[in-house]
């Protein structure tokens, strides 16, 4: 029974990433819109992009290799399993000790890999450009989370997220480090889902563009596995920050039914709270040049860095 | 008796090597010299794999009357031994069974064949040697063969600078290791592994110091690695694949063996030595290998940086060992031999797969390739598998070395000492940033080479590769699949080594529930290879049918669409330079000094603008070339010697005669 229990909650956990994620992109666009003073998009519009995209046909370039057929998928499967190993309304759940938080970065870093290379796989110069850049991102955002990881870990004592989350959860208590840790964390999750101020998720024809470079040459149901896999990773990131830092009204590894609708239900709102922040953020201010993103990822690099120094410097931090 | 066998292996090879000698005229000598050094490697690989898994207790040690005659020629396998001895001919098997077929198209056969069978030997000798004078010898022997194997193509002036700086390089390193075995053995004078161990070393810093310099100008440490990007391409890709993928790994050999079996403990702050070094090797040895447009100098240089985080394990684990803390120190010490299991697998397959483009289409230089990915399928794929490993993405088994090296650096906030605490962290940054430097070097040396479209006519006219090579390259990116989803197999394998060395090991991973790996303790961290690969597996194909089944299954071919403006000449393509732009523009402005001219001509002129970028190797520039000037100073100087009269000469012979007398007369 308890197995059935389990795997059930695991399945959940798979299915409720699978379907937040665009209403969490919807939310984002809807809330991004009103601020803005436009109407803006329904909530449920990327819903209705992504059956729109999935009933089209796929065209593709000439010279396109089984890479760039295949590629979407992987790439969406990665993410996909990435963002269902994160507690979002429930802490150890079956499969969580399969991978931990390092490994959960690593999966979104092959993702990107992968990403990077379909996009050089038509040969065009947007596309090479896009990897290029999303390289160059990822060359200092991967090494920030990795150090965020290192601190989180040397608070909690743990790589694994549903460790972190209980120990946060029971030794609930400021830190210098933490602080440090969250800062850079947000800093990591804007430019890795490439928001504004790193990348303009809604441009087109601007050699600035980055994300979007990238999957130029895509239409149809691969477009649409793309999206989706985005969508995703905005959802992923918003977990994680909710998981470590927030952990409050997560289930147990031991809780009821009762426990599980608490978890969901918080879990909406830490959603809802987390996508209103970033377009706070995203509307407040300007996208910066290209060549300013290292400097402003160097930030959470630094900060990283700093945070797991106190922490090796003394455990009070 | 195992070791009996495996100089009887070694033997084969010798015999193999003096065989091609004799027969190098012949037109198909390449037909059974790589046969036979597949088979050697094939049975020494058992003989290795059986002596790690049994673990015979003490270790099986043969003597040998040759060599110097009161000491004789001691071998032994032990753990240690048995699992370098795996790695060596589980690479030489590869290399071999790819050189059935790469071998044929070789242009200078009677060059190559002799010294290929001889290196394999050299290097088996090398893992086998159980006295400082047979390990000494072995580990010339598989430096000069090595030598007669880059310099195989000699008629160009490149390889013949590679030549020489390597042989220069190589001569070195043995001298420091044989001063440090000097030291090791003591007034005493036992060059026998088994009277070193008994003895304490007299300087351990000092030893620790010229160990680290003599297998590290081996290894490719910086700022000892200037000969390995240039030595490496050189050879022929079978045996770049060797030297990349084995004989570093035989230098990595033996600075275990010295450091961690002969010498005895050494004081804690040796450690901070080679942790800071490795962690600077990883970082420069990364960004030079971005910098690179030659495949194969590419990924000579990430040997390099795939070094620097082996030394960095050994680094952690002598650092633990020092302070008396076990199962750290073993953690450790796993994590850098699995690095070495694991580099020796991709690094082989990506050289192999170099070696195959370099066939098909008579280039290394990425910016003259591109779009191969359609005319040899599978080598892509092959080369595809060794990126993925080699730039730590799960589930593949780069990825499982680099997260217990991070499981070790998450350990160190426990060590006493504050130079450690602070050192850890920063190389621990270190090791983060070339993990993701690695990833992007990779995308850039498949992107170009494999995808988009081709640049030149022979890289669009590219063939796929012999069966003998595919079945190599297959081979071995199967083996990067397994060992990466069922890491806990290879790290049981590795307790009798770290229980030898460090006197702990890694608690047992094959009992655990889904073959999951814990490095300490369950509820601190684990990482299960196998059910990542079956998620996302699973979660592939779930989507894929998901997808065919309710979405539309049509795909109509087009032009590409490239915002509509796309350019029909393949120049307009990215290239290796201008993918790694961004990253020289961030990293090499300090790294490299690198710098960026634009010469636009004016409007209305017709001249051709040009784009200068300088990139300035400030290792070379700082420690070599000086000392190269300071060398021909000198030597220009001395040179006056050789010219003094026959008085003169008598002269110098009595003061010289007269000092020595001095010296003695006044010694304690």
């Amino acid at each position: 029974m308890a197995v059935i229990r389990d795997l059930a909650a695991q399945g959940v956990q798979m299915l409720l990433v699978l379907a937040l994620a665009p209403l969490l992109l919807g939310f984002t666009r809807m809330v991004k819109a009103r601020m803005l003073r436009r109407r803006g998009p329904p909530l449920l519009q990327p819903y209705r992009d992504l059956l729109r995209l999935i009933r089209k046909q796929a065209v593709i370039a000439e010279n396109a290799s089984w890479l760039f057929r295949s590629g979407p998928y992987m790439i969406f499967a990665a993410t996909w399993v990435a963002a269902a190993l994160v507690p979002t309304f429930a802490t150890g759940l079956t499969f969580s000790w399969a991978a931990d938080l390092i490994a959960i970065t690593a999966l979104i870093g092959s993702a990107r890999f992968f990403l990077a290379l379909v996009g050089m796989d038509i040969g065009t110069s947007f596309g090479g450009i896009g990897s290029s850049r999303e390289m160059m991102f990822a060359s200092l955002a991967e090494p920030a989370m990795i150090m965020i990881v290192f601190t989180v870990a040397l608070i909690a004592g743990s790589t694994q997220l549903s460790s972190i989350a209980q120990f946060i959860l029971t030794n609930a208590s400021l830190r210098v480090s933490l602080g440090l840790a969250l800062v850079a964390l947000i800093i990591v999750a804007i430019a890795e889902n490439g928001r504004i101020p790193v990348d303009n998720p809604a441009t087109h024809l601007e050699l600035t563009m980055v994300h979007e470079a990238m999957v130029l040459e895509y239409s149809g149901r691969h477009l649409a596995m793309i999206e989706l896999a985005a969508a995703t990773k905005l959802l992923l990131y918003v977990s994680l920050i909710a998981c470590i830092f927030f952990p409050w009204g997560l289930a147990g590894p031991d809780g009821d039914f009762r426990a599980f609708i608490v978890g969901i239900v918080s879990y909406l709102i830490k959603l809802s709270v987390g996508g209103f922040l970033l377009v706070l953020f995203e509307t407040s201010i300007a996208k910066m040049r290209v060549f300013r993103v290292p400097d402003f990822l160097g930030i959470a690099l630094m900060l990283g860095l700093l945070g797991t120094l106190l922490r090796f410097v003394s455990g009070s931090f | 008796m195992l070791v009996a066998m495996a100089l009887m292996g070694v033997a084969v090879l010798l015999t193999a090597a003096l065989l091609a000698m004799a027969l190098q005229a012949l037109r198909g000598a390449s037909n059974f010299v790589y046969p036979i050094c597949f088979m050697a490697c094939s049975v020494l690989l058992g003989i290795a794999g059986s002596a790690l898994l049994a673990g015979a207790d003490p270790a099986p040690t043969l003597v040998l009357p040759i060599g110097l005659p009161w000491i004789g020629a001691h071998f032994r396998i032990d753990a240690l031994s048995a699992f370098f001895l795996l790695v060596t001919n589980l690479g030489g098997a590869g290399a071999s069974l790819f050189a059935i077929g790469y071998g044929r198209y070789e242009t200078a056969p009677g060059r190559v064949l002799p010294f290929y069978p001889a290196f394999l030997a050299g290097m088996n000798l090398v893992v086998l040697a159980d006295d400082a004078f047979a390990f000494l010898i072995a580990w010339e022997f598989m430096s000069l063969s090595s030598w007669a194997l880059v310099m195989s193509h000699h008629m160009e002036a490149e390889n013949r600078r590679a030549g020489y700086i390597y042989i220069v390089m190589a001569s070195f390193g043995t001298l420091t290791l044989l001063l440090a075995f000097g030291l090791l053995a003591g007034s005493g004078g036992g060059y026998a592994f088994r009277d070193i161990r008994s003895v304490a070393a007299a300087l351990p810093g000092l030893t620790l110091t010229l160990v680290l310099i003599g297998t590290g100008s081996k290894a490719g440490l910086v700022p000892l690695h200037v000969w390995l990007p240039l030595a490496h391409p050189a050879a022929p890709s079978h045996v770049s694949a060797l030297m990349s993928g084995v004989m570093t790994k035989v230098a990595v050999y033996g600075f275990v063996r010295i450091v961690f079996d002969l010498m005895g403990p050494a004081d804690w702050w040796w450690s901070i030595l080679v942790i800071t070094v490795a962690g600077v090797t990883c970082v420069l040895g990364v960004l030079s290998a971005l910098m690179q447009h030659d495949l194969k100098r590419l990924l000579a240089y990430h040997t390099v940086e795939n070094i620097g985080i082996i030394f960095i394990g050994l680094g952690l684990a002598l650092a633990f060992s020092a302070h008396g803390m076990q199962a750290p120190a073993a953690l450790a010490l796993t994590a850098a031999l699995f690095h070495v299991f694991n580099h020796c697998l991709f690094k082989s397959l990506l050289f192999f797969g170099a070696g195959a483009v370099l066939n098909a289409t008579g280039e290394r230089d990425m910016e003259r390739l591109g779009g191969l990915i359609h005319n040899m399928p599978l080598t892509a794929f092959a080369f595809l598998t060794g990126c993925t490993a080699i730039s730590a993405l799960p589930p593949l088994n780069g990825f499982v070395s680099e997260w217990l090296t991070f499981q070790a650096i998450l350990l160190s906030p426990a060590l006493p000492s504050w130079a450690l605490k602070l050192i850890v962290p920063a190389v621990g940054a270190m090791l983060a940033l070339s993990a993701a430097l690695a990833a992007a070097c990779f995308v850039k040396a498949f992107g170009v080479t494999f995808l988009g479209r081709p640049r030149t006519p022979l890289a669009a006219s590219a063939h796929e590769t012999d069966r003998a090579s595919l079945a190599a390259m297959l081979a071995f990116a199967l083996l990067c699949l397994v060992s990466g989803i069922l890491p806990g197999l290879f790290i049981d394998a590795l307790a009798p080594v770290t229980q030898g060395l460090v006197g702990a090991r890694m608690p047992a991973q094959t009992a655990l529930p889904w073959l999951s790996i814990v490095p300490i303790g369950e509820s601190r961290s684990s990482y299960n290879g196998l059910l990542v690969f079956l998620f996302i597996l699973i979660s592939t194909l779930l989507t894929i049918e998901v997808i065919h089944r309710f979405a539309s299954r049509e795909v109509r071919r087009a032009p590409a669409w490239d915002c509509g403006f796309p350019d029909p000449s393949p120049a307009t393509q990215y290239t290796a330079d201008s993918f790694a732009q961004p990253i020289r523009r961030v990293f090499g402005s300090v790294v490299f000094r690198a710098t960026e001219r634009v010469d636009m001509a004016a409007p209305g002129d017709a001249r051709a603008s040009r784009l200068t970028v300088t990139v300035r190797d400030l290792v070379w520039e700082t420690f070599y070339a000086p000392l190269a000037g300071l060398v021909s100073l000198l030597a220009e100087w001395l040179n006056r010697l050789q010219f003094l009269t026959i008085r003169q000469y008598l002269s110098l012979v009595f003061v010289a005669l007269i000092g020595l007398l001095l010296l003695v007369s006044i010694w304690p």
